[in-house]
Parts: C-alpha cells; sequence; structure tokens
C-alpha cells in the first residue's frame, strides 16, 4: 500500500500539483493481513493551490479490506467516494475486523458514495494468461486500484509504467502482469457508468524552478552531506538503525563517493561516541537516531558539551515513552532535547519544519556546531521523516556557504591552549590530530579555562559551567527574525514549532479568511529561542501553542517569558489536521 | 604518515602533567614502556591518538605528549573507531581496564576487534576496581572478598584472551608490567600489525588487589609458572627449560623432557595459523596446572576496517566519479515550472 500510495504522489508531482503526503503503517514488519493491526494506510493530499497538510478529511478512501475500512471510514468526509475492493469482504476478513455483517450489505455505510468493486476478481481475471503463480497475480491488484485512481484524477499512466519497468527490470512478468492490471484498471474506470464524477485539478502556481519530491529524511541526508561539500570536510555518521530515523543512513549509505563514511555502530551509544571520535579527527560528525535513542546517548552527549566538539545529533521523534508507537509521529522529545543530560549540560537545538527545510536545517546545523564548536540538536519527526512534499531545488547561489578553519601550528608559539576562545563565538579551536605541534589532551574531567588541562578547581569549575551556557546563548546572534503569518499585531497569536508548520498554516490561514485576527509564527531555533520572540509575542492578547505533546514547548514559554500561553495539545500519533487548529483558534477568540 | 625518517626519543611524549598513580602502580611500567616504543616506530608524534575509558589506567592519555582523549566508561573502542575511519593516517591507541573494556564496555570491545578495526587496544588487567576504591570485577576470581561482596563474589570470571580470539581479534597478545623486555616487545608487535591487536597485560593494583599475579610473575615462580611463546619454537619453560607442553587427543598436557620425551614430541607454536583451535587451548592454560602463556597468542593478516571501506568509497568514486552537490539535488525525477 505505501507504495501505491507513493506511485499516486509521484505522478502527481510530475503532473505539477501540490501535494502532502502521511504514510501511516504498522510497527510490525508482517502484520497479519486483514486485522485491525495489520492495517496500513498512505493518505495524500493534492491541489491546484500551496498545500499544507496530507488533508484533513480525504474526498475519497479506497479500502482494501474490511479492516482498512473499520480503521479509516471515519477519515472520509460527508459524501465522499468510497472505493473498496469488494473480493475482500469475506466472512473470514470481516470477523478479524471485528464486522458482524458485511457493511457492504448491510446499508450500514450511509452518507457516503460507495463503489464496491470486484478488485480481486477482475485482476485475476486480467492477469489469466500470466505465467506468475496465483498468489503473485493476486498481488497486483493494488495497481489495478492505482489505476482506477489515475482515472478518476485524469493523471498519466506513463509514470508508474516506467517505474514499474526500472523496479522490476529483471522480472518481465512481474512488469506485463503489473502494467496490465494498472491498465485493467484505468480502463474500468474510463468505461464503467459507476463514476458520475471524476475530477479534474490542474497544476499549482509555484515559484518557477525546477522541483522534486523529496522525504524529510531523504532531504536532511542530501543536507549533511551538502554541508561536507561546502565545508570540504568529510562526513561521517555513527549510527544504530532506529525507525523512523534508518532511512537517513540507508541514504547516506549510497553517498560513497561524496567520501562520506557511514558506520552502521553495535549500539545507539557507539554510533554517537564514533561520531565524537570522528569529529576529534577532524570530520562533520552526525549521530541519527530517534527517542529511545537519544536516551541511550545522553551520556556522550554530555561530552561532547564538556570536550566542546562540533558534532549534530538527529532525533526524528516518534511515539513514546519506551517502544511507544514506533513508527507514528509525535512532538514528545522537546524536553528531552533541552534537558536530558546529566550537570548543566545546555545544547543548541533546531527544528525542522517541513520536509524540505530538513535539507537546510542540515546545514544550518552543522554551521552552527562548526563555528561555536558545540553540539547541536536537530529535531525532525515520523511526519516529516517519511512525508513528502514537492520541493523546489536550490539554485547553487541559494545553498548557504560557510567555511570551518581549522587550528594551525602557528598557534602553538608559546604554548598551544585549546581552550582559548574566540571573543565573539567563545569557540574554542579545533586542533586536529595529524597536526604538528598542537598535540593536546581532551576528555570528560572539568577544562581549566585556556589550558584545557585537569582541573578541580571550584572556581574554575562555575567559570566553565557559565562559560559553556555563555556559548549556546550567543547563538542566538545566528537567528534570523521570525516570520509572521498575518498582521504583526492582533488578538491572538499561534506559535509552533517543528513538524505542525503546515497543519498550523493551514488553520490559521483558514481562520485568517473567516475575518479572525490571529497570527502565527513558527519556532526553528528552540534553545536560544528567537530573540525577537518575546516583543512579537507581547503584541498581542493571546497566545496559542498546538503541539503533539503535553505542553513542552508551551512550558518553556511560561517560564521563559511569563506569557499565559494556552496549549492545544494532541497525542494521538497522528499530524494535526487544519480543523482541529481553526477549532482552537475559535474557540479562543469566540 | 610522514614520509621523512622521524627522530623522536622518549622525552618527546612525556607530557607537562604530574602523573598521579598510586606510587608503585602497574601503570608507570606500562607508561614507561609505551614512551619508549613510539619513539621507534618511525611515526610523527601528532600522528598518535591515544583513546581511553575510566578507571585508573584510563588516565593514561593526559601523560603522553599526543594527541589524546579520556572518554567515557567503557565507550573509547567505539569513540577509537570513529577516530580511525576518519583519519586512517592516525596510530590509534585504546587504552583500558578489565572493568571498563569487559564490563561497562565489552559489547564496544568485541565488536571493535570481530570489525577488525586497525586499534592497538591495551587491556590493563588488575581484577578490581581500583578508581571506585575496590569492588571486584569481571576479571576477579570466584570467591573474591571485597566491598561489594563481603561473602565472596559468586560471579565466573570472564577471560580476556578467549573472549578476543572468539571476537576474531587478529592479533591478540599476553604480558605483564614486571617483564619490561616483554612487555616493550609486544608493543612493538602490536604498534606493528595492521588490523584489531589487544594486548592483555597483568597489572599489578597495590592498594586493593597487591599480588594477584603473583603466583605467575614472582622472580622465585616466574620460569616454572610461565610459558614465553616464540613463534615457530617449541613450546618450553621452566626454570631449566627442562619442561614442555605436548598435545594428547584435545587436551594439552604437561611434560617433562627427558625419559622419553623429546623437544620433536612438544607443540610448535603458530602465531598465524588461520585455524585458532590451537591458540584457543593455549589461551586457557591457567595456573597452577599449566604455565600462563605469555606473548603473541595469535597474528594473522586480514583487511582492516578502514582499509575495504576506504576500498568502497573508491570504487564508487570510479564508477560515479567525486559527487557534487547538484547531484544530490538531481537523483530523482524532477519537473520544471515557468
Amino acid at each position: 500500500m505505501q507504495l501505491t500510495g507513493t506511485q499516486f504522489t509521484n505522478t502527481t508531482a510530475v503532473f505539477g500539483n501540490d501535494f502532502a503526503t502521511l504514510p501511516d503503517y504498522p510497527a510490525e514488519i508482517r502484520a497479519p493481513a486483514g486485522t485491525l493491526a495489520g492495517v496500513s494506510s498512505f493518505q495524500v493530499n493534492f491541489g491546484d493551490e500551496r498545500i499544507y497538510t496530507p488533508g484533513d478529511q480525504p474526498d475519497v478512501l479506497v479500502a482494501m479490506n474490511p479492516a482498512a475500512l473499520k480503521v479509516h471510514l471515519h477519515d472520509l468526509r460527508d459524501n465522499g467516494v468510497l472505493i473498496v475492493n469488494e473480493d475482500a469482504f469475506t466472512e473470514g476478513n470481516l470477523s478479524k475486523a471485528g464486522f458482524k455483517s458485511n457493511p457492504l450489505e448491510d446499508g450500514s455505510i450511509k452518507g457516503y458514495q460507495l463503489f464496491s468493486i470486484p478488485i480481486t476478481k477482475m485482476t485475476l481475471e486480467a492477469l489469466k494468461d500470466s505465467p506468475l503463480k496465483n498468489k503473485d497475480r493476486e498481488r497486483c491488484k493494488n495497481f489495478y486500484a492505482l489505476g482506477v485512481l489515475l482515472w478518476l484524477y485524469h493523471r498519466p499512466l506513463t509514470v508508474t509504467t516506467e517505474w514499474i519497468e526500472t523496479k522490476f527490470k529483471k522480472k518481465p512478468d512481474l512488469v506485463e502482469a503489473n502494467i496490465t492490471a494498472l491498465k485493467t484498471g484505468y480502463h474500468f474506470g474510463e468505461t464503467t457508468e459507476m463514476f458520475q464524477v471524476s475530477y479534474e485539478i490542474a497544476p499549482t502556481k509555484r515559484k518557477p524552478g525546477t522541483y522534486r519530491n523529496i522525504t524529510g529524511n531523504e532531504a536532511l541526508a542530501r543536507g549533511l552531506a551538502a554541508a561536507s561539500k561546502i565545508t570540504g570536510r568529510p562526513l561521517f555518521l555513527g549510527s544504530y538503525p532506529i525507525t523512523p530515523a534508518s532511512d537517513i543512513l540507508h541514504e547516506l549509505s549510497t553517498f560513497k563517493n561524496f567520501r562520506v563514511h557511514t558506520f552502521q555502530a553495535e549500539d545507539e551509544i557507539a554510533g554517537a561516541c564514533s561520531a565524537i571520535g570522528a569529529s576529534f579527527a577532524g570530520a562533520l560528525a552526525v549521530t541519527t537516531t530517534s527517542g529511545p535513542g537519544i536516551a541511550l546517548k545522553g551520556e556522550a552527549l554530555g561530552l561532547a558539551v564538556m570536550t566542546e566538539l562540533p558534532l549534530v545529533i538527529i532525533n526524528v521523534q516518534r511515539g513514546g515513552p519506551s517502544t511507544g508507537l514506533p513508527t507514528k509521529t509525535e512532538q514528545s522529545d522537546l524536553n528531552q532535547a533541552l534537558y536530558g543530560r546529566h550537570g548543566e549540560s545546555p545544547m543548541c537545538v533546531l527544528a525542522a519544519r517541513s520536509p524540505g527545510d530538513c535539507f537546510y536545517m542540515g546545514i544550518e546545523a552543522f554551521r552552527i556546531a562548526t563555528k561555536y564548536m558545540c553540539p547541536v540538536l536537530l529535531l525532525t519527526d515520523g511526519y516529516l521523516a517519511n512525508g513528502a512534499e514537492p520541493w523546489r531545488i536550490p539554485e547553487a547561489s541559494e545553498i548557504p556557504k560557510f567555511e570551518v578553519k581549522m587550528a594551525q601550528p602557528e598557534l602553538a608559539e608559546g604554548g598551544f591552549l585549546p581552550y582559548k576562545r574566540d571573543p565573539n563565538t567563545l569557540a574554542r579551536p579545533w586542533a586536529i590530530p595529524g597536526t604538528p605541534a598542537l598535540e593536546h589532551r581532551i576528555g570528560g574531567l572539568e577544562k581549566a579555562a585556556d589550558t584545557g588541562n585537569v582541573s578541580y578547581d571550584p572556581a574554575n569549575h562555575e567559570a566553565m559551567v557559565r562559560t559553556r551556557q555563555a556559548k549556546v546563548e550567543k547563538i542566538v546572534q545566528e537567528i534570523p527574525p521570525l516570520e509572521i503569518t498575518g498582521e504583526k499585531s492582533g488578538k491572538l497569536l499561534v506559535v509552533g514549532w517543528g513538524g505542525t508548520y503546515g497543519s498550523i498554516q493551514a488553520g490559521v490561514r483558514r481562520a485568517q479568511q473567516k475575518g479572525l485576527s490571529v497570527s502565527s509564527v513558527h519556532i526553528q531555533h528552540l534553545n536560544p529561542l528567537p530573540p525577537d520572540l518575546g516583543e512579537i509575542m507581547g503584541r498581542f492578547e493571546k497566545i496559542l501553542v498546538p503541539e503533539l505533546n503535553l505542553g513542552q514547548l508551551r512550558n518553556l514559554l511560561r517560564a521563559t517569558y511569563l506569557v499565559d500561553a494556552q496549549g492545544l495539545n494532541k497525542i494521538k500519533g497522528l499530524p494535526f489536521r487544519a480543523v482541529e487548529i481553526l477549532e482552537k483558534i475559535e474557540e479562543m477568540l469566540g | 604518515m610522514s614520509e621523512e625518517a622521524v627522530k623522536l626519543d622518549r622525552k618527546d611524549f612525556v607530557s607537562d602533567q604530574d602523573v598521579r598513580w598510586c606510587p608503585g602502580c602497574g601503570d608507570y611500567s606500562i607508561l614507561a614502556q609505551v614512551q619508549k616504543v613510539l619513539p621507534e616506530l618511525g611515526i610523527a608524534r601528532e600522528n598518535f591518538a591515544f583513546i581511553s575509558g575510566i578507571g585508573c589506567s584510563s588516565r593514561f592519555p593526559y601523560y603522553m605528549n599526543t594527541y589524546g582523549f579520556h572518554t567515557i566508561h567503557g565507550r573509547a573502542p567505539a569513540l577509537a573507531s570513529g577516530v580511525k575511519i576518519a583519519n586512517p593516517n592516525l596510530q590509534v591507541w585504546v587504552i583500558t581496564g578489565d572493568g571498563d573494556g569487559l564490563s561497562i564496555g565489552g559489547n564496544h570491545l568485541i565488536h571493535a576487534l570481530r570489525r577488525n578495526m586497525d586499534l592497538k587496544i591495551l587491556l590493563f588487567n588488575n581484577e578490581i576496581y581500583g578508581l571506585t576504591k575496590g569492588q571486584y570485577s569481571p576479571t576477579s576470581e570466584m570467591g573474591k572478598k571485597t566491598k561489594s561482596t563481603p561473602m565472596g563474589s559468586v560471579d565466573y570470571p570472564i577471560q580476556p584472551v578467549p573472549l578476543a580470539l572468539a571476537s576474531e581479534a587478529t592479533f591478540v597478545a599476553r604480558t605483564v608490567d614486571t617483564n619490561p623486555k616483554h612487555l616493550a616487545e609486544m608493543l612493538r608487535r602490536a604498534a606493528d600489525h595492521k588490523g584489531s591487536a589487544i594486548i592483555e597485560i597483568y597489572q599489578n593494583c597495590v592498594i586493593f588487589n597487591d599480588g594477584a599475579f603473583k603466583d605467575v610473575t614472582d622472580r622465585s615462580v616466574r620460569d616454572d609458572m610461565s610459558l614465553i611463546l616464540e613463534d615457530g619454537k617449541p613450546m618450553i619453560f621452566g626454570k631449566d627449560s627442562d619442561k614442555g607442553i605436548r598435545i594428547r587427543g584435545t587436551k594439552l598436557e604437561v611434560v617433562q623432557l627427558g625419559d622419553g620425551v623429546s623437544e620433536s614430541d612438544l607443540l610448535v607454536h603458530n602465531e598465524s595459523d588461520p585455524d585458532p583451535a590451537l591458540s584457543m587451548l593455549l589461551s586457557r592454560m591457567h595456573a597452577p596446572e599449566y604455565p600462563v602463556p605469555l606473548g603473541v597468542i595469535r597474528a594473522i593478516r586480514r583487511p582492516a576496517y578502514h582499509e575495504m571501506l576506504l576500498d568502497q568509497e573508491e570504487e564508487a568514486v570510479q564508477k560515479k566519479g567525486v559527487g557534487e552537490i547538484r547531484d544530490l539535488l538531481m537523483d530523482s525525477e524532477t519537473w520544471t515550472v515557468q
């Protein structure tokens, strides 16, 4: 189902529509088909105007079995198009999904345009001459369904047929069968009089340029590799597989011709530690994981803070605590990112706001880490990581440039001081092994100022703790003014962070169209916070902070600015729907 | 590494920091031998990196005037792996102890070894936790009475050398802090090895476990209780070189030379035998039934991790050319908006 959804998205992209997707699948690799737990779904929202979210209520739902119908029917808008594979509504499947009788026959589906199609039967019939085994023929039914949808939306078949030809190049029988199923579905849509309407959506008006479809994980991997090309330093990734972050490891592993070193470590701790070692040795070092992995890396991150080495840590957040909801999205690791270490251990924290933004935030994380010589933790989430959007490919001139300066042997004159700081950034020099005359020792024990020697001196400890904190605070000078969506002052300001950007934008714009006095800002720098945030909040009567957690940013804003920020909090493993934001705005302004 | 011959001496490797180990600690001897051997290797000083974990032994990098990193408990092999991959020109040494390397860091140790990561790992084994003041360690003998085991420990100890062999280490040796000449020779051998090298060093903790190895290392007994392994030579030991090791079936036995047993009946040490079976048998010889083998127990050549990684990168560059930012962005279907 994920594959079918991706193909529809690609076709949509090439056709020039804007879109946003929400893949939703079980954590189990092969959860039993037909059960409620085994439902895998893929939601795509597209249109001829700017799309911010995967859509609140789909216009069309395709349910390939009773379980899918049960889980997702309530998502469909009133009078929406419901396409079902009637062949899958067998007694066994109905009972697995908990239906007492067949909803296609008992009249319980009301208020939708139901199209019950024998998808399996027609797929098998179309493939009766195929040399494939029956089981493999049946698998082609998803392409049949895709064919119906492509017809419904007047989409060309070529994007998918070309993809099938490449994907199954070595299995010509599969190529033929899948294409036949696809075309049969398409022709069914065309010839049947079942559908009263079919949708025609014109290409979206967008900024001129070259576009591609990109997920957050793909964009992030490319941003990290780009940082390596920009600076001329090799990229090192130390990582341990974890959902939903593993795709960053997979992507970077294919960039060997960029001299990207990927190291699949024995555990999360080794992923972080190997990256710290690589940073010590002069690489742009990154470790990628999700919440539970960050918990394991915590001690190593303290070491990175103490040794003041540049390191990028990526947390693709998922539902927690513990194993939680591995394949679902959440924003519940903000507190962990800000505070989840022992001792006074300040950490620069960033958050990406859209799949394409992950590219730029990957670069930004390395820019700050190397300029200030400190670890930088970048938060994304499962929704950004797997969700896709059309992304305008930046021109070379639009890609940020920055330099990384390594300490040179001349620094040794008069004795090398590995903890002597740049007054503007408080960064210490990055002196890498292999550089003559700069031999020095670092470690987790408290450092004496300047020399970096071990020091147990009480006054020195306090001075160093305050200096490490001051250094992170200095990063505030890197943060551009916040973009305000809407008026610069008014009744309500919606403050968001991270992957909720799209939903908040859509919800706020709808409220603005209704004439409500509401604006929004979106925070990408969470520590330090943007310098103008407090002043902007002061221009509004009320503050709303929508978050996919119990209010972690809200508490931070209340503590930092003494503002009466209100929360909209959802912890369902799913992104906000724009209408949820809208309803909360209306409630607060009502 | 530098092409020019580098002329350095011991003093070049002594840092300006005061050494803070207890007087009489075995660590002093190891530090002295490392500082003696490094200048002989012809490697520029800036190309050495010493990485340690936590514990008494892990203070080692502070005393070496090289690049050094005193990391966190147990993680030195993981951190050192990152150093080596990021800069393969460096000679990377890992300093660890029995608690650091075999307890909290056991996982990292076995994986660094099996990957044939080109690290020189010195495992200071004193069979006790020193820095935390005297709890039993994973190598302490069963029944050991310590602060945390007042009635004696009920843990079976782990044996570093069999563990290293089982982890596919390509160089495994054992030596003692009280035999500087042998210790120096093992350090040289490890330095020359390309791949994962581990040396178990019996190291005396004068405060919490004094004399732990005296049954093997004391001047009065050491010739009879240790077997110095030499590649290609029969396994002979004893004050009068009159005892040897023979194999019977799958068991090793100690034999007295003479009385119908001659040198030709003895096992001949073959450190580069691709089959690790004999190394494993040797590694399980313990006092008092057997003399304890010292020396290079296994040394074989296999491609090291960084060599294979760099080969793959080179192959990718040959096939696809050096990647540029444009390639990162354009590697998918695209469409143009006018």
